[in-house]
C-alpha cells in the first residue's frame, strides 16, 4: 500500500471508531453540563447494543437504531429513578447500573441466542458513498463514505452547540451545572432538566451501542461496550463539555485506537501499539492538569441535586 | 423489647445486618423471577448456586474463600478511600500495577529464601498500587482533578502497561503467548490446606482487614482520615488537621491495598501476569465496600457473600446452563436495594421527629 492509501484507510478507520465514541460524549456532555456525571454510561451503550441487534432482526436498521436509544433511555430512567428521584450518589448508582447492565444484556443475549452466539443475520448499516466528495484525497472516503449516523453527527455537533450557547433551554442547563441554587431561585427546574439531559444521555449512548452492532461489527457480542462509556467519560472532560470540541476529542481517541492498523500495514511489528492506546488517557489527564480546565467543569458536578 | 441492653453500635450494626440479609432474599427473589423470565429450572439452579458456594469442603476453600481474597483486600482499598472522601474508581488499575511490579522483581529473587523473597514481592506490588494511587491524590491536590475521572485514566493506562509488558519485557521466554513466565513455587504463597487451592493470603486478609480495622477506630491517624471523609472544613477548622497530608496519605494507602491485592492473587493464584488478569475485581470491589458500609470487618462479610456469589455463579452456569454473568445482576441489585433502603431509612427517620427508633 502506498503512504496515501494508508493515510486515507487510517483516518477512515478514525472516524469510523469516534462515531460511536461521539455520540456517547456529547449526551455525556449535556448530563455534565446539568451537573450529572453518569459512570453507568456503560450500561446505556450495552443495553443499546443488544436492543439495537434484537430490534433490527425484526424491523431493520432503522427499527434497530430507535430501539437501541429506547434501551439506552431506558437505562439512564433507572439512573434518574435513583440519583433524582432518590438523591442517591451518582457514583454507587452509576457502577451499579453498569455491572446491572452487563449482567443482564449477557443473560438475555445468552438466553435468546444461545451460549455459542450463534452467527446472528443482523442488517447492517452499510457505508453510505457520497460521490465526488468521497474522492477528495486522503480525507475523503473518511468523511464522506461513512454509515449514516456518522453524518447525522455532522448535523448534530453545529446543533447541540447552538442550542447550549444560544438557546434558553441551554442556558438553564448550563447554569444548573454552575450554579444551582442561582438557577434555581431563577426558575429553573431542577429535577425535570437534570432527568431530561440524563435520559438525552442515555439515548445518545444507546444509540452508540446500536451503531457498535448495526454499523460495524454487524453482531452482538457480550461486553462489547468494551470500556466505552468510560472513554466518553475521558472525552467530555478533554472536550472541556462543549460540542464541537468534545467531537475533536473522540477523533483522537479514535486515531489512536486505529494506530494499531497503520503499523500492521508498515509491518512496524515491534511497535508496542498498546501504549499508543495509552496515549489519549494520559493527554487527558495532562489536559485535566492544566489549569485552564479547572473552570472549564461544571461547578457542581456530581453534587446531589437539592 | 429489651433494645437499651443492646449498646446503641451494636444495635445499629444488627439493624443492617439484617437489612442486608433481607436485601439478600430480596435480590435471590428477583433472580429467580429473572430466571423464570428467561426459561431456565428455578430450584436446579439456585440449588446449584448454593451447591457451588458452600456445597463441598472444595467449593468453600478452593472456590468462595479464594475469591473472598481479591475482592476483600481490594474492597478495603476503596472503603479506606471512600472513608476519606476520596471516590477512588481505580483499584482495578492499582491492583493491576501491584502484580505487574511484583512480576517484574521476581526475576531477580532466585535463591532468595522464600520467607525473605515472598513478603518481598507483596510489599513491592503493595508500594506499586500506591505508587499509582498516589498520582491521582497528587493529581486532586495539586491541581485540583476529579479523581473519579483520574482513576478511570489510570486504570485503562494500567491496562494498556500490562498489555506491553506481557508482550514485551515481561513476556515468557518463548514469547508465544501474551503472558509472563510461570512464578517458581519457591515464591508463591504457601497453600494452607492441602488439596484445596486456599493459600496463606486469606490470613493475610483478615489479618489486614482487623489493622484496618483497630487503626481507624483507635489511632490518631485513623481518626483525621475519617474527620477529613466526614467534613474536611470542619476538620480543618475546628480540628486543626491537615487536611492535604490526610488526603495524600489516604490516596496511598488505598493504592496500597489494592496492590497488594494483586500481587496476592499473582503470588496465590495465577502464578502469572497476563492481559486479563483481574477480571474486574477492583470495580466489584466498589460494590463490595459500598454492602459493607465501608466497615473493614464488614467488607470481609461482603467479600465472602461475592466470592460465595461469583463460585455459585459458577456452578449454575455448569450444572444448569444459566450463564454465569447474571451474578453481576445480583450484585447490583443488592447495591440499588441498599442504596433504595438507606435512602428510605432518611426520608422516614426524617419524618419522625425522634430519629431514634428501636429498630
Amino acid at each position: 500500500m502506498s503512504a496515501l492509501e494508508i493515510g486515507s484507510s487510517f483516518l477512515e478507520a478514525t472516524v469510523r471508531t469516534a462515531t460511536p465514541l461521539a455520540l456517547a460524549a456529547l449526551g455525556e456532555a449535556v448530563s455534565e453540563r446539568a451537573g450529572v456525571i453518569n459512570i453507568g454510561l456503560e450500561g446505556a451503550i450495552i443495553a443499546g447494543a443488544l436492543g439495537g441487534t434484537v430490534a433490527a432482526g425484526v424491523l431493520g436498521v432503522g427499527g434497530g437504531f430507535v430501539a437501541g436509544a429506547l434501551a439506552g433511555v431506558l437505562v439512564a430512567a433507572l439512573f434518574a429513578l435513583f440519583t433524582i428521584g432518590f438523591r442517591a450518589d451518582q457514583i454507587i448508582t452509576g457502577t451499579a447500573i453498569t455491572l446491572l447492565s452487563l449482567g443482564l444484556t449477557g443473560t438475555l443475549y445468552r438466553t435468546l441466542y444461545g451460549a455459542s452466539g450463534v452467527a446472528l443475520s443482523i442488517p447492517t448499516s452499510g457505508a453510505l458513498v457520497i460521490p465526488g466528495l468521497s474522492e477528495i484525497p486522503l480525507v475523503g472516503r473518511a468523511l464522506f463514505a461513512q454509515p449514516l449516523i456518522t453524518y447525522a453527527l455532522y448535523v448534530a455537533v453545529p446543533a447541540l452547540a447552538w442550542w447550549m450557547q444560544r438557546s434558553h433551554a441551554g442556558l438553564a442547563l448550563r447554569a444548573l451545572g454552575e450554579y444551582p441554587e442561582a438557577a434555581i431561585a431563577a426558575g429553573v427546574h431542577p429535577r425535570r432538566i437534570q432527568t431530561l439531559a440524563v435520559l438525552f444521555a442515555g439515548a445518545m449512548a444507546g444509540l452508540a451501542g446500536a451503531t457498535l452492532v448495526l454499523a460495524q461489527a454487524g453482531t452482538f457480542v457480550e461486553g462489547m461496550s468494551a470500556g466505552r462509556g468510560f472513554i466518553a467519560i475521558a472525552i467530555v472532560v478533554l472536550g472541556r463539555w462543549r460540542p464541537f470540541t468534545v467531537a475533536a476529542a473522540a477523533l483522537l481517541f479514535g486515531g489512536a485506537n486505529s494506530l494499531q492498523t497503520v503499523f500492521q500495514a508498515m509491518g512496524w511489528t515491534g511497535v508496542p501499539y498498546q501504549l499508543f492506546l495509552a496515549v489519549p488517557y494520559l493527554l487527558t489527564l495532562v489536559v485535566l492538569a492544566g489549569a485552564s480546565t479547572r473552570s472549564a467543569a461544571p461547578a457542581a458536578l456530581g453534587r446531589r441535586p437539592d | 423489647m429489651s433494645s437499651e441492653r443492646i449498646p446503641p453500635r451494636v444495635r445499629h450494626w444488627l439493624s443492617h445486618v439484617v437489612t442486608v440479609v433481607l436485601l439478600l432474599v430480596a435480590a435471590l427473589g428477583l433472580l429467580s423471577l429473572l430466571l423464570v423470565l428467561t426459561g431456565h429450572p428455578v430450584v436446579p439452579a439456585l440449588s446449584a448456586l448454593v451447591r457451588g458456594a458452600f456445597g463441598s469442603y472444595y467449593a468453600i476453600t478452593s472456590a468462595t474463600l479464594v475469591r473472598m481474597v481479591p475482592l476483600a483486600l481490594a474492597g478495603l482499598a476503596v472503603a479506606v478511600a471512600f472513608r476519606a472522601g476520596i471516590l477512588n474508581i481505580g483499584a482495578e488499575g492499582q491492583l493491576l500495577m501491584g502484580a505487574a511490579a511484583a512480576t517484574a522483581v521476581s526475576g531477580v529473587m532466585t535463591g532468595v529464601p522464600s520467607l525473605v523473597a515472598i513478603p518481598a514481592l507483596l510489599v513491592v506490588g503493595s508500594l506499586a498500587g500506591g505508587a499509582w494511587a498516589a498520582i491521582a491524590g497528587a493529581l486532586r491536590l495539586r491541581f485540583g482533578v476529579l479523581e473519579v475521572i483520574s482513576t478511570i485514566m489510570l486504570n485503562f493506562i494500567a491496562l494498556y502497561v500490562t498489555g506491553w509488558l506481557v508482550r514485551g519485557p515481561l513476556q515468557e521466554p518463548t514469547r508465544i503467548n501474551p503472558q509472563s513466565v510461570s512464578l517458581p513455587t519457591a515464591l508463591q504463597l504457601p497453600v494452607l490446606l492441602p488439596g484445596t487451592r486456599l493459600h496463606a493470603g486469606v490470613l493475610l486478609t483478615v489479618i489486614v482487614a482487623a489493622v484496618l480495622w483497630w487503626w481507624l477506630r483507635t489511632t490518631a491517624s485513623g481518626f483525621r482520615l475519617r474527620a477529613v471523609g466526614a467534613n474536611p472544613l470542619a476538620a480543618a477548622s475546628a480540628g486543626r488537621i491537615a487536611v492535604p497530608r490526610t488526603l495524600f496519605g489516604a490516596f496511598a494507602l488505598s493504592g496500597v491495598l489494592a496492590g497488594l491485592a494483586g500481587a496476592t492473587e499473582y503470588t496465590g493464584i495465577t502464578y502469572a501476569l497476563y492481559e486479563n488478569f483481574s477480571p474486574g475485581y477492583g470495580y466489584t470491589a466498589i460494590a463490595v465496600a459500598l454492602l459493607a458500609r465501608l466497615h473493614p470487618l464488614g467488607v470481609l462479610a461482603t467479600a465472602t457473600l461475592f466470592g460465595a456469589l461469583q463460585a455459585g455463579a459458577n456452578a449454575m452456569q455448569r450444572d444448569a446452563g444459566v450463564p454465569n454473568v447474571v451474578v453481576s445482576v445480583v450484585e447490583a441489585m443488592l447495591i440499588l436495594l441498599v442504596v433504595a433502603a438507606d435512602r428510605w431509612r432518611e426520608h422516614t427517620s426524617q419524618q419522625r421527629v425522634p430519629a431514634e427508633s428501636s429498630a
